[in-house]
């Protein structure tokens, strides 16, 4: 069977898929992937394959998630959880450089070691794959972030397909998943999974994935394996348990800057940043000097910082935005608007852990509706990224 | 050793990678006012300074203690110059730094003034407090390039006589006859001899062609939205009009979303913003 991008597909059995993890590390990688930590699938270490969260599933609503036991023994049986992908390519902390005091009172800056081993990201959804693509224009455009730029060329992308929607997506809506086009990762994988087989439908996204696969023993796939696979991802995409019109969104929003929903929303709001941390797109960071005891070495460190935080429009020692309606005004208007001028996309893949993991359970997709059904003014023009 | 910084993407980076600091040493530094002080500096190890445009600003490093974007006060192809007022940690401890002491560098950031844009037309400069030291690059190139230019019309509003900078030279601007500097004060004792009121009272009485000027404008938010209205009435079109934003930044290479005003990152698409692109946003509270 021949995909798009041409590499032809075949299928893995449930029993070789060790031998998969074995090749992608025998070709110098080391495995994440989700696991089970705290009542959660996160992203962490896969030494083998029963790390996966083997026969588990998550249960997500606004404001709510939980795992539950399967009756099968699906490896990718879930939605996304708390973390994503961006932990491992822009990581919550980082160290941009350090500095060394010399004795006529000036300072040396010494560079940052990049040596990091690859990682393969086991894993990842369509909607993964996009957020990743959108952090590559933050990240990796005009002015490369070394450390990122490093992690990123040197990552492995091992795609699944969605078979199963939660409640809080909304990836079609967005146009970034279930489906997992060829070329958007290394290998793409599809669970294959009913009471009479378990297999994946396995097809290279790239010449390291092709290298990688050429190790691995499978069987083309046949058109039956292709047609089972398509009907999984079909039937996650009709299981969205949200959706959101993005249609003129970006006008809708910028010329709504008064709405009186924002007020209603920050009725609710706790600004506790969870939905910025959470969120794969979200790219916000501060920087602070940690100088050691003497003084003699500082070290400079990036970490995550979030738009609904008041110290991150401090401006003459007090905050642009006060108020939380616009603190959550500035974080809804970034994802869904101003990013278009920004970045030419959009900054929402509809992976709904913003609305998961709110505490009180705001959903983005709802205050988008409310603000849809009586809208004020159009938006400005439109200026280039 | 003299040597050319390396770039990225158009933008300089340091032999320690983007956000790494370059140690320069303070050459001089002179005491505009009791916490305003302008340094001169030079690279610690001899490389040459990258050239900046007017408006321009670098990220200037206190070691141990942080970073704050400082605009380029001094002439674009001379000496680095910066104008500090202290005012936080970071910024106090580079107005303090003393003749010989050392601060970090890296930039020049942001797009700077469209000088282009006023060839052949009056102009306007509009300054509110701080806001004359990024201004006085692109006063320099103005004087310097006199006849590209027709009549040039400065105002500088400060809060009171003691708050002005650059004292001397304005008295020497003040003197030229090729170029009209205006000076007011909000508040002044008997002392002061100038005129009293914000900047926008200065305004009606600059000569300039309204619908053949260009008007670059920097100072606080407010005294820029009232500067750009007060043009608007006198009948300057939105397009020629230029304010130079100012927001919390951190990275300066948009990276770290803290400089948003509406889809401009003020550190990449900034400082210097089109009024007509930027109105909508101007008049949006807590944006
Ligand atoms: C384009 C541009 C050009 C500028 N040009 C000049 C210039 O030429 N001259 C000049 O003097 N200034 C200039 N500024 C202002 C300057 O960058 C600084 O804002 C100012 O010097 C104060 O910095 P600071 O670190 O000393 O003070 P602070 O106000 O103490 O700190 C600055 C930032 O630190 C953070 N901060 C402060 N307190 C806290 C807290 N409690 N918790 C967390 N974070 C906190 C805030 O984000 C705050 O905005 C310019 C700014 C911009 C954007
Ligand atoms: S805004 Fe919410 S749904 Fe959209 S990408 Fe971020 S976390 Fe996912
Ligand atoms: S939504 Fe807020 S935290 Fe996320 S990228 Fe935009 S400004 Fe940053
Ligand atoms: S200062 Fe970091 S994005 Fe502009």
């Amino acid at each position: 069977m021949e995909t798009a991008g041409g590499s032809s597909a075949s299928v893995l059995s449930r029993e070789a898929f060790p031998r998969l993890l074995e090749a992608i590390r025998a070709a110098g990688y080391r495995i994440v992937g989700p696991t089970i930590r705290d009542g959660a699938i996160v992203y962490g270490e896969i030494a083998r394959v029963e790390d996966l969260p083997i026969g588990w599933t998550d249960r997500q609503e606004a404001g709510t998630y939980r795992l539950e036991r399967r009756d099968d023994a699906a490896l990718f049986g879930y939605n996304v959880g708390p973390h994503s992908w961006k932990k491992y390519l822009f990581p919550a902390r980082e160290r941009l450089f350090s500095a060394t005091g010399t004795a006529d009172g000036g300072f040396t800056v010494q560079a940052e070691p990049r040596d990091e081993a690859p990682l393969a990201f086991l894993g990842m959804r369509g909607c993964e794959l996009a957020a990743v693509a959108i952090q590559d224009r933050v990240f990796d455009g005009r002015v490369p972030d070394p450390g990122y730029h490093a992690r990123r060329q040197a990552c492995l992308r091992i795609a699944v397909e969605c078979g199963q929607a939660g409640a809080t997506c909304f990836c079609t809506s967005m146009g970034t998943g279930p489906a997992v086009r060829g070329g958007s990762a290394d290998l793409i994988l599809t669970e294959l999974l009913s009471p009479e087989r378990h297999e994946f439908l396995i097809r290279a996204g790239s010449e390291r994935g092709a290298a990688i696969l050429a190790g691995v023993p499978t069987r083309p796939a046949t058109d039956e394996d292709a047609r089972a696979a398509a009907a999984r991802v079909e039937s996650a995409a009709g299981a969205m348990g949200r959706r959101l019109d993005p249609a003129g969104l970006r006008d809708l929003l910028l010329g709504n800057p008064e709405h009186p929903r924002w007020q209603l929303v920050a009725e609710r709001c706790l600004a506790c940043t969870n939905c910025t941390l959470a969120c794969p797109t979200c790219f916000c960071s501060s920087s602070e000097e940690v100088p050691d005891l003497s003084g003699a070495k500082v070290e400079r460190w990036r970490r995550w910082d979030s738009c609904f935080n008041s110290a991150f429009s401090e401006l003459h020692h007090a905050p642009v935005r006060k108020s939380t309606s616009s603190r959550y005004r500035q974080w809804m208007t970034h994802k869904l608007a101003s990013w278009h001028d920004q970045f030419d996309s959009s900054g929402c893949v509809g992976c709904g852990r913003c609305i998961t993991w709110c505490p009180v359970g705001i959903d983005i997709t709802e205050e988008v509706a409310a603000i849809r059904a009586t809208p004020g003014a159009s938006g400005p023009a439109r200026r280039s990224p | 050793m003299s040597s050319e910084r390396a770039t990225s993407g158009g933008l300089p980076v340091g032999p320690a990678g983007p956000y790494a600091p370059v140690p320069y040493r303070v050459r001089s530094r002179t005491e505009e006012t009791a916490d305003i002080a302008t340094l001169v500096l030079a690279p610690v190890d001899g490389a040459v300074t990258p050239s900046s445009a007017p408006g321009q600003f670098n990220m200037l490093y206190a070691f141990g203690i942080g970073e704050a974007a400082i605009s380029i006060s001094g002439a674009p192809d001379g000496a680095l110059v910066h104008t500090v007022q202290a005012l936080g940690a970071t910024s106090r401890a580079l107005f303090a730094a003393p003749p010989g002491s050392c601060v970090g560098v890296r930039g020049p950031y942001g797009n700077g003034w469209p000088l282009e844009r006023a060839v052949g037309r009056d102009v306007v400069l509009a300054a509110g407090g701080l806001g004359l030291p990024p201004l006085r690059p692109l006063l320099y190139r103005l004087l310097a390039e006199r006849e590209r230019f027709g009549r040039i019309e400065v105002v500088y509003g400060a809060r009171t006589p003691k708050s002005l900078v650059f004292y001397e030279e304005i008295q020497r601007w003040r003197a030229r006859s090729d170029l009209r500097f205006q000076v007011t004060v909000d508040a002044a004792g008997r002392d002061w001899y100038g005129d009293v009121g914000v900047v926008t009272t200065r305004l009606p009485d600059a000569r300039f062609d309204p619908a053949n000027t260009v008007a670059f404008v920097c100072g606080p938010e407010v005294m820029m939205r009232f500067t750009a209205k007060a043009l608007l009435e006198r009948g300057v079109p939105a397009e020629a009009i230029f304010l130079s934003m100012e927001r919390n930044m951190k990275c300066a290479v948009g990276f770290c979303g803290h400089c948003q005003f509406g889809p401009e990152f003020v550190c990449r698409d900034g400082p210097v913003l089109p009024y007509a692109r930027i109105a909508p946003y101007l008049g949006v509270r807590e944006l």
